[in-house]
């Protein structure tokens, strides 16, 4: 029933705030139904739900990326409050669709991580292509439409493809001998080791292609930075912090029925290459680019790289990977909502015309520059250590140079990314720019993430610890 | 109705496949769209063959389903769409309408090898089925990526979608008719959403080219 | 004995009724009385009656084309059964003999227009090349549908093996085959879609523009030869329509008769309801016609010989 009411509430709230008119009253109900489902959605760790039918259960992975899902969504929709009053003065921007599409987005979002069954999980994957479209075009510009059109055609094409690998699953199933189990994911994972092999691989690399289109993986994603780039700094936050790890629940999925099968081999390999070529093409991609958001988005798909690797080595980089998806979803999270404030002051997304962010926005500077030291790897934050424990993962195992290859990739990415900001955030900026008062709120959610990301680096708690073993052994890992 | 009628209906679909892929006028593509969702509704019954009383019924809803959505419906809102942006033609394509229809045959082609290459989905499958659903899925996808008009790339993903059915058709047993009602109307509010942004997009730029729309890049 | 002479009467006498039976149909689409039914053979018979102005440009060849073209489609008609016993020159190949006889009235006529010198009647030339070798592979294509399960390719045999109990639904690459037919039927018999027989205007017309120069009998013998022509492709399509065995000697012969009447009223329908293609798009039908075509036999092997 709780499962019902977190995908309902926040579906229900959208409505709702369609019927609103006022701006107001819909930021409102923003934050409840966003304080409602993170409270829903952290109890349901001490107090589990039972499963809907076959429909929808919680496990351990799919838990895990809700409640991300859900912290990041409670901190965009604080950001968001002075974001939205502040754009309802600018010409160019359609407000009236912004709440209601969140709250629908969410409830998509939601539905992927607790739906069991594959073509549900689909449709709801779907559903957050359609939910999310109309926030990509919030400000009304020719380049937003032309991202707008890019995200549509191209993630819609992934996800059908992905429901092909979903239905080539079903004919695999059913080559299994009594009779065909439903695409439930427990029922294919029994019926695994019995599943017609050829359809079972053609099934994990249609949807591996599919599903990984939507999460950002090369070389299907050229529709991400266009998307992540134009879209609001809000928008973009939930797209690269919550939606992206959604996507790559879809391919564990897939993922877990091949581990059943016992044939695992061929998809950990089609994961490493699929994440080698994200880490490799997005790291040569954020050397000397331009626009500071695009390279946050390249960003993006450099760390769903990361993420594949990590499931794709198995073993303790599982868990390195899990660790990751907390860690790259909260800085991502932060690292747009702090874009968002630099381009509201300095009105252009160019990193060339864009100084002295350290003098004119001093406590967004500060964080911007944490946010990238955690995103690039510098310890003693998050993301390092989860990395780390992938580097080390390869080392130790068979593939030393898988791991030498990871850490020169993540180098030059990271010196990209320096090579862009570091002039942004240094510099005297124009005499005439005094330093300028930041709305509260805009500036209080980057720092809580960025503290989080610290807290992580320092020490990861016990019970999140165990909650990411549990996962990673779900994904065929384990032991951290 | 047998497996073998299931056959007729396949190869109809393939033959306007090729027609779509042919054709330079947007309402012809479309109107053949809503023709082969016309067919597709035909299909659970050819495939429902144990013809017990429950797997009527379900193929009988299935098929209205399809039949609502797919052939009138989604087809309404295209042409609607079309007619706002007041085009009638294609531009000639990035590959020629002639040379189209031979990549399309090739495709053909492709699919009924690829299909080859897979065991059979199941006892009592048409011997048709795999080839048809793939050749219209690369069709489907073809017809976009060649494509500049961006309500032709749209009668393309439904191609794409049509072929993906065909596939579902086999496993209807196993999915509950929610499910695929659900998958329905997924595509139906795309589409919807598609025709909003093409209006958006005739609107900002006065022509539907979206091969122009490039200014986002690195 | 009796049914060859039979077969060779009704393929003298029968044809020019179908090319006045679409005239009827198409004038009674347009809410005319059109032209009598027997027009055709009044035409004929006029033709024959006048003498013919040849030019002092033209040699032998011109004088020859129509001959020769009438005589190859007489003969190919003696290749096709009008009943379920076998055509009077029946043999082991006749299927690819037929395509061939066809082929070689093209190539006379084609010869004849070039002959003339004309610019004109070379222009039709060409581009009557161009169509049926685009046609060719289809008619041949759709022919090996039903000839390829049957092993023979006799065009007796090959009709007598039809599967006739369950060809609609068991079988629809013969639906295939009949659709392929029907469309080399209106190319080469110069129908709408591909070519308008009423309008005589140089941007549009194939086979017309051929025979622009020819008069008296040998005009005669283009109109003969070409409802030959036509009769002979209704009549494959009637025999790979009719689900069960045509019943032999007389009266399979008639029903033969009214099946090709039925036809020729398809085409006078399909003639009034479609706008001519433009030139370019012909092409494309065609090759799409031989894609079809092809895409039947593989589906004809993917699906198990019967």
């Amino acid at each position: 029933m709780a499962l019902l009411l977190l995908v309902l509430v926040p579906a229900l709230g959208g409505l709702l705030a369609l019927a609103i008119k006022s701006v107001r009253i819909d930021l409102g109900v923003l934050l409840a139904v966003a304080v409602l489902h993170l409270a829903t959605a952290v109890g349901l760790w001490f107090v589990p739900s039972p499963p809907l039918g076959s429909l929808l259960a919680l496990d351990v992975a799919g838990h895990l990326f809700l409640t991300i899902t859900s912290i990041v969504f409670l901190v965009v929709a604080l950001y968001a409050i002075p974001y939205v009053l502040h754009a309802t003065h600018d010409p160019q921007a359609a407000p009236h669709l912004f709440v209601p599409c969140l709250l629908w987005f969410l409830a998509a979002m939601t539905l992927v991580t607790v739906s069991q069954h594959l073509a549900v999980m689909w449709a709801a994957i779907e559903a957050t292509t359609l939910a999310s479209a109309p926030l990509i075009y919030f400000y009304r510009k020719k380049s937003a439409l032309e991202a707008t059109w890019k995200y549509l055609l191209i993630c819609s094409v992934g996800i059908a493809l992905a429901l092909l690998g979903t239905f080539f699953l079903g004919i695999a199933a059913s080559g299994a001998g009594d009779g065909a189990p439903p695409l439930v994911l427990d029922a294919l994972a029994n019926a695994a080791p019995h599943m017609t092999r050829p359809w079972l691989k053609v099934a994990f690399i249609m949807a591996l292609i599919g599903y990984g289109t939507k999460m950002g993986l090369a070389p299907m994603h050229t529709w991400l930075p266009d998307a992540h780039s134009q879209a609001p700094a809000p928008v973009s936050a939930l797209l690269s912090g919550a939606l992206l790890n959604c996507a790559f629940l879809g391919v564990l999925r897939f993922y877990q029925v091949v581990l059943a099968s016992g044939d695992a081999a061929f998809a950990r390999t089609l994961l490493l290459v699929f994440g080698f070529l994200s880490i490799g093409l997005a790291a040569v991609f954020m050397v000397r680019q331009r626009d500071y958001k695009r390279l946050f988005a390249y960003s993006s798909v450099e760390n769903m790289g990361i993420l594949a690797v990590g499931v794709g080595l198995g073993g303790a980089a599982t868990f390195g990977a899990m660790l990751h998806a907390v860690n790259h979803s909260l800085c991502k999270a932060a690292l747009f909502l702090l874009a968002g404030n630099v381009l509201r002051v300095y009105g252009t997304t160019t990193a060339g015309d864009v100084q002295g962010v350290l003098r004119r926005l001093p406590l967004t500077g500060v964080l911007l520059t944490v946010a990238f030291l955690a995103i690039g790897g510098a310890p003693p934050f998050g993301p390092f250590m989860s990395e780390l424990v992938i580097f080390q993962s390869a080392i130790r195992g068979s593939e030393v140079w898988l791991g030498i290859l990871f850490i020169a990739l993540l180098a030059i990415a990271f010196l990209g990314m320096a090579g862009v900001l570091l002039p942004m955030l240094q510099g005297e900026g124009a005499a005439d720019q005094l330093p300028v008062r930041e709305p509260r709120l805009s500036v209080v959610t980057p720092l809580c993430l960025c503290v989080a990301v610290f807290v992580l680096g320092v020490f990861v708690p016990a019970p999140l610890s165990e909650v990411l073993q549990s996962a990673a052994v779900l994904l065929g890992g384990g032991h951290g | 109705m047998t497996a073998d009628h299931a056959d007729v209906v396949l190869l109809v679909l393939v033959m306007i496949d090729l027609f779509v892929v042919a054709t330079s006028r947007i309402a012809a593509a479309i109107r053949a769209s809503a023709l082969q969702g016309f067919s597709l509704a035909l299909l659970p019954f050819a495939l429902a063959s144990d013809g017990t009383p429950e797997h009527l019924a379900h193929a009988a809803l299935i098929a209205a389903g399809v039949l609502l959505l797919k052939a009138v419906l989604i087809p309404w809102l295209l042409l609607r769409a079309l007619r706002k942006v007041q085009i009638r033609r294609e531009v000639e394509p990035f590959v020629s309408l002639h040379v189209s229809l031979l990549l399309g045959a090739l495709l053909i082609g492709v699919a009924f090898w690829a299909s080859a290459q897979l065991p059979a989905p199941r006892a009592g499958t048409p011997a048709l089925l795999v080839p048809v659903a793939l050749a219209t899925l690369l069709i489907g996808f073809f017809i976009i990526v060649s494509r500049k008009k961006a309500i032709t790339q749209v009668v393309g993903y439904l191609l794409m979608e049509n072929g993906i059915f065909v596939f579902g058709m086999s496993l209807a047993r196993e999915m509950p008719f929610v499910v695929e009602l659900g998958i329905l109307l997924d595509v139906l509010v795309g589409i919807f959403v598609f025709g909003i942004v093409i209006h958006h997009i005739s609107e900002a730029f006065d022509h539907m080219d979206t091969h122009t729309l490039s200014e986002l890049r690195d | 004995m009796i049914e060859a002479l039979l077969h060779l009467a009704v393929l003298a006498v029968f044809p020019p009724l179908l090319v006045g039976v679409i005239g009827k149909t198409k004038a009674w689409f347009a809410g005319r009385k059109g032209p009598p039914l027997l027009q055709p053979y009044f035409d004929v018979w006029k033709l024959l009656q006048k003498g013919a102005v040849y030019s002092r440009t033209t040699t032998w060849i011109f004088r020859a084309g129509p001959i020769v073209s009438l005589a190859a489609l007489l003969c190919a008609g003696l290749l096709v059964p009008l009943s379920s016993t076998s055509a009077p020159l029946a043999f082991g190949g006749d299927v690819i003999a037929f395509a061939y006889l066809l082929g070689l009235a093209r190539f006379f006529t084609m010869a004849a227009a070039l002959d003339t010198g004309s610019s004109f009647e070379g222009m039709g030339a060409s581009r009557e090349a161009a169509f049926s070798a685009l046609a060719e592979p289809a008619l041949l294509l759709a022919l090996a549908i039903v000839s390829v399960p049957a092993g023979t390719f006799s065009f007796w045999e090959v009709f007598a093996s039809l599967p006739w109990a369950t060809w609609g639904a068991a079988h629809p690459e013969i639906l295939v085959a009949v659709v392929v037919i029907f469309l080399v039927l209106l190319a080469e018999n110069s129908r709408v879609p591909v070519d308008d027989p009423a309008t005589h205007l140089e941007l549009t017309m194939i086979h017309e523009v051929m025979v622009l120069d020819h008069g008296g009998p040998d005009l005669a013998y283009i109109l003969y030869g070409s409802a030959v022509k036509l009769f002979l492709f209704a009549s494959i399509l009637v025999h790979l329509l009719v689900p069960g065995p045509t019943a032999a000697g007389l009266s399979g012969t008639l029903a033969l008769c009214g099946g090709t009447i039925a036809i020729a009223v398809l085409v006078g329908v399909v003639e009034s309801s479609m706008a001519r293609l433009r030139l370019l798009r012909v092409p494309q039908l065609l090759i799409g016609a031989s894609v079809v075509a092809a895409v039947g036999l593989v589906a004809l092997f993917v699906r198990g010989q019967p």
